[in-house]
């Protein structure tokens, strides 16, 4: 697989493309709003069109290419392809795209790329490598796994849960990781895989 | 020599035991790539405009609004003007852009410029008076069986009905009661899809499907080219239950965009197409009478029932009414509604588990008019089932699970159990049967001189755990560890392997890898023989050697054995032909599920307390992932039983929640405890290999409506049981 991040954006910038479509206005002017309240207040500057951005990711700085509509999965996935962030539901509402941003779990389909440029972005691909973040392994050990499309933004879910509650009981799984939605039918052993990686820490 | 069998449950080094995926570390980091994930070098992307109606004629759609948008490469028009579409969410066009952002934009532009003219649309398939009004119903089939025959000089009909009216005079206990459940959708977490591009005249297809080696011949058909032109490759799957066989039209779309383009194409659907189009399951809705003798036994069964499965699909099929049990005299009738809706798809054990839903409640029903234990009744009903053969495997099932299940200490009779406030308890129980016979299936195994090992089959990992199964069937067979298999699938040039529908997966994929290994193995026998000074017939492969049988001290390592080979590899290719007699595999399964749930009278939420799974499958070759089957079903059927429907609005046909967040699914805090037992006695594990996939989500639906029927005395007759359908069952009794 070809790295994609060269790749230059077809559709030039422009200042006319600002006030084009009701969704890129939208867009930029969340943006603004959320770079408002941010230490340096030039980076509420207006942003259209195409422009280049640098977003910290697993602890590189990456420069990226965005719109203001461009989504944070949209980056990952086409520019970095950091594919293990999965495009499932629109509205976020699988819990199949979470990243982590400044160590919470967000939904990079649903978190616009500008809106993320000064932060830490940790996505799934951080937890992999030669030696597998616990929480992987645990997943493996339990079979917390079928066809394998939710389970990244699982594995990251559980991971942000566990961080925050290193002591979790079986209960507290239980109600702690309902952002996420698997078909397949592996929350028995969701749940059983992070009870494993709590006791490992005992 | 060795032979095509299965080792002995003692003898077996891995088959059977609990292995780890050889791909689980890639799925949870992101590695695994799926067909969403494939990115090709100057790729676009594609996005589909839907149909914006349930029933509508096009009468302006143009390609140029979408042209305009910055970074549109191309616009395909998939309808015209004139056209008359049946169903929501049809995509109409297709819009093909340097980014997603350009696409959606050009989408947007084109659904602004269409024009419709609505037409009448009907979406109510559980009206069955109002669907014959609308003229939308048709005969779904139908079979009467009554132990009596008709004289000669009878009127058939008539007797028919004499004959079943004098059936339910001597009944001692008669049921009659609607049972239902509701459209759901296939809803693969990976929608529908694939990557494609061209090399020359040759088409690279990264395609989401469950039959890697049969889509080829589906892109060639719809490309006007043959399927050697065509290499289909699935890695990974998100997901297929039965919807993902074909590449669709817009796979074919995606590959005439990419050649007229010249540059490689993606087109996955959005997550409302994926629910809209890429399919879902027939409704059913049924009117039963029952009558039983005093000990309540089912002596007649009179049922007539109807739903749908889109525009021109069938209902559910007469052939599973009443489900397992049958009993010595029943009419049953079907009708097929059609409705303003995409055709449903196959879904994981088609039929069956609507079948099973509709009627083993009205059993469960009959064991709360008599006052009586339900397992009871359920147990004395096998005096009359599908497969009579099958009678002892169900109580053996059934007593398992009422033991895991502690039914006896438990049960309440309906509606009598102890109230905690405003929620009450109830148990419920189902049983089920699936064919599950191997598909055909070839494979190649590769033994290298330097030791290693390569097999390569067209088959696809469906989420089962397909890739670690080949390689545990390799390992056992040659003496060697699951690690030193390199596996080979999910490549359409590879040999053929049977598409993944049916529970035929593991079977065939059992049948092909040991019986290529079996023959690798003896080839490689005939080589390590004379160095040995021993008879091929002699050696076995045991623990990463090759030895005498019976004097391991006569014997080399594999990797030595290997070094005989020379410089080439030594290849051996097997075949199962779909059917054939086999001392590997064989099909037909039981299965017994129970049901332990609590029910709030005052909110109308059902919480699932305890689930048992029971599930023979004659031999297991990996357990692991056997029980992850079961599991992963037990949480679908919980999904059907209590969470999931399609929603359509009466007036537009349109599907009001074709997003994660209204399509209601079971989430982690939702599915309560899970049990899962393995049954496999020495008399299943002999029958040698059958499929898993489907058998344990047929049962869920009527059990947990069972159980939920036995905590309210009450029964709340449609699936899912949402607590707006509990509310309104306990306010009508």
């Amino acid at each position: 697989m070809r790295d994609l991040k060269d790749r230059p954006p077809a559709s030039g910038f422009s200042r006319r493309e600002f006030l084009k479509g009701s969704s890129a206005v939208a867009a930029a002017s969340l943006a603004a709003q959320q770079a408002v309240g941010q230490e340096k207040k030039q980076d509420s500057a207006v942003i259209s069109g195409w422009t280049e951005i640098t977003l910290n990711v697993n602890g590189k700085n990456e420069k990226v290419k965005v719109e203001p509509r461009t989504t944070l999965m949209e980056v990952l996935r086409y520019q970095l392809d950091l594919t293990g962030c999965k495009p499932v539901s629109l509205d976020g509402s699988s819990g199949a795209s979470t990243v982590l941003v400044d160590d919470k779990p967000i939904t990079a389909s649903t978190t616009l790329a500008v809106a993320v440029k000064d932060k830490k972005i940790r996505t799934v691909e951080s937890l992999g490598g030669p030696n597998p973040d616990p929480v992987c392994k645990a997943f493996v050990e339990r079979d917390a796994q079928q066809c394998g499309f939710c389970t990244p933004g699982f594995v990251v879910a559980v991971r942000a849960f566990l961080d925050k509650n290193p002591g979790a009981t079986e209960e507290q799984v239980r109600q702690g990781l309902n952002g996420n939605i698997c078909r397949c039918g592996t929350y028995s052993q969701v749940i059983q895989a992070a009870l494993d990686v709590v006791n490992s820490n005992k | 020599m060795a032979k095509i069998e299965w080792p002995s449950a003692d003898q077996a080094a891995i088959i059977g035991k609990r292995v780890t995926r050889t791909d689980g570390i890639a799925k949870c980091t992101g590695e695994a790539k799926y067909t969403y994930d494939v990115n090709l070098e100057n790729q676009l992307i594609a996005v589909g405009l839907g149909c914006p109606h349930g029933h509508c004629k096009i009468t302006a759609l143009e390609a140029a609004p979408a042209q305009n948008v910055k970074g549109v490469v191309a616009v395909e028009l998939l309808k015209k003007a004139g056209d008359e579409i049946q169903w929501e969410g049809e995509i109409l066009a297709v819009v093909a852009a340097e980014s997603e952002g350009a696409a959606r934009e050009g989408v947007a532009r084109l659904r602004e410029a269409l024009k419709i003219e609505a037409l009448d649309v009907f979406v109510n398939d559980e009206d069955l008076e109002a669907a014959t009004k609308a003229n939308r119903i048709s005969k779904g089939g139908d079979k009467v069986e009554l132990e009596k025959e008709p004289g000669d000089d009878d009127d058939e009909d008539e007797f028919i009905e004499k004959e079943i009216a004098r059936l339910f005079k001597e009944s001692k206990h008669v049921v009659e009661a609607d049972y239902g459940i509701d459209v759901i959708t296939h809803c693969c977490l990976e929608p529908h899809g694939s990557t494609v591009e061209w090399k020359g005249n040759k088409l690279n297809a990264y395609l989401s499907t469950q039959n890697v080696s049969g889509t080829d011949e589906g892109f060639a058909g719809g490309l006007g080219i043959t399927a050697d032109d065509v290499t289909v490759t699935c890695q990974y799957i998100g997901g297929g239950f039965g919807s993902k066989f074909a590449p669709d039209y817009w796979g074919i779309t995606a590959a005439q965009i990419a050649k007229k383009t010249g540059r490689p194409v993606k087109f996955m659907l959005d997550r409302d197409q994926e629910l809209k189009l890429g399919g879902s399951r027939p409704s059913g809705y049924i009117k039963v009478k029952l009558g039983a003798d005093e000990n309540g036994i089912v002596q007649i069964w009179d049922s007539t029932h109807w739903g749908t499965g889109g525009v021109s699909s069938g209902s559910v099929s007469q052939a599973v009414i009443p489900y397992v049990y049958t009993p010595k005299n029943y009419r049953r009738v079907a009708t097929n509604v059609s409705v303003n809706a995409a055709n449903a798809r196959a879904w994981r054990a088609p039929n069956h588990p609507q079948g099973c839903a509709i009627t083993q409640t009205a059993y469960d029903d009959l064991a709360a008019k008599m006052g009586a234990d339900s397992l009871e009744i359920f147990k004395k009903n096998l005096v009359n089932i599908s497969n009579p053969q099958f009678k002892q495997l169900y109580e053996e099932e059934m007593d398992l699970a009422a033991k895991i299940m502690d039914w006896k200490a438990k049960w309440h009779p309906h509606g009598k159990g102890k109230a905690n406030g405003s929620v009450v308890e109830g148990l419920g129980m189902a049983i089920h049967t699936w064919g599950g016979g191997a598909n055909a299936s070839t494979a190649i195994v590769r033994i290298h001189p330097d030791g290693s090992v390569s097999t390569f089959c067209g088959t696809q990992e469906l989420g089962t755990g397909t890739r670690t199964c080949c390689a545990m069937v390799t390992a056992e067979t040659l003496g060697l560890k699951v690690e030193d298999i390199d596996v080979n699938i999910g490549v359409s040039t590879y040999p053929f392997s049977g598409a993944s529908g049916g529970s035929t997966t593991i079977g065939a994929i059992s049948e092909s890898h040991r019986r290529a290994a079996t023959a690798a193995l003896n080839q490689l026998f005939e080589k390590v023989a004379p160095k040995l000074e021993a008879k091929a017939e002699q050696l076995v492969a045991k623990d990463g050697r090759i030895q005498s049988n019976g004097d391991s001290k006569k014997g080399i390592t594999w990797r030595e054995a290997c070094t005989l080979l020379g410089m080439r590899p030594l290849e051996a290719s097997a075949s199962y032909e779909r059917g054939a007699q086999s001392p590997l595999s064989s099909s037909q399964v039981g299965g017994v599920q129970m049901a332990h749930v609590a029910v709030d009278k005052e909110t109308g939420v059902i919480k699932m307390k305890k689930f048992v799974v029971v599930q023979d499958m004659g031999l297991i070759i990996n357990r692991l992932t056997a029980e992850s089957q079961c599991y992963g079903a037990a949480i679908m059927g919980i999904a059907y039983a209590l969470f999931e429907q399609r929603l359509m609005d009466p007036a537009t046909g349109r599907f009001i929640n074709a997003e994660l967040g209204e399509y209601k699914l079971p989430r982690i805090g939702d599915v309560g405890e899970i049990v899962i037992e393995l049954y496999e006695p020495e008399h299943q594990r002999s029958r040698g290999v059958i499929g898993l996939g489907e058998p344990p989500v047929i049962s869920p639906g009527a059990a947990i409506s069972n159980a939920v029927a036995n905590a309210l005395g009450v029964r709340v007759p449609v699936l899912p049981l949402t607590p707006e359908r509990v509310l309104a069952a306990l306010e009508k009794a």
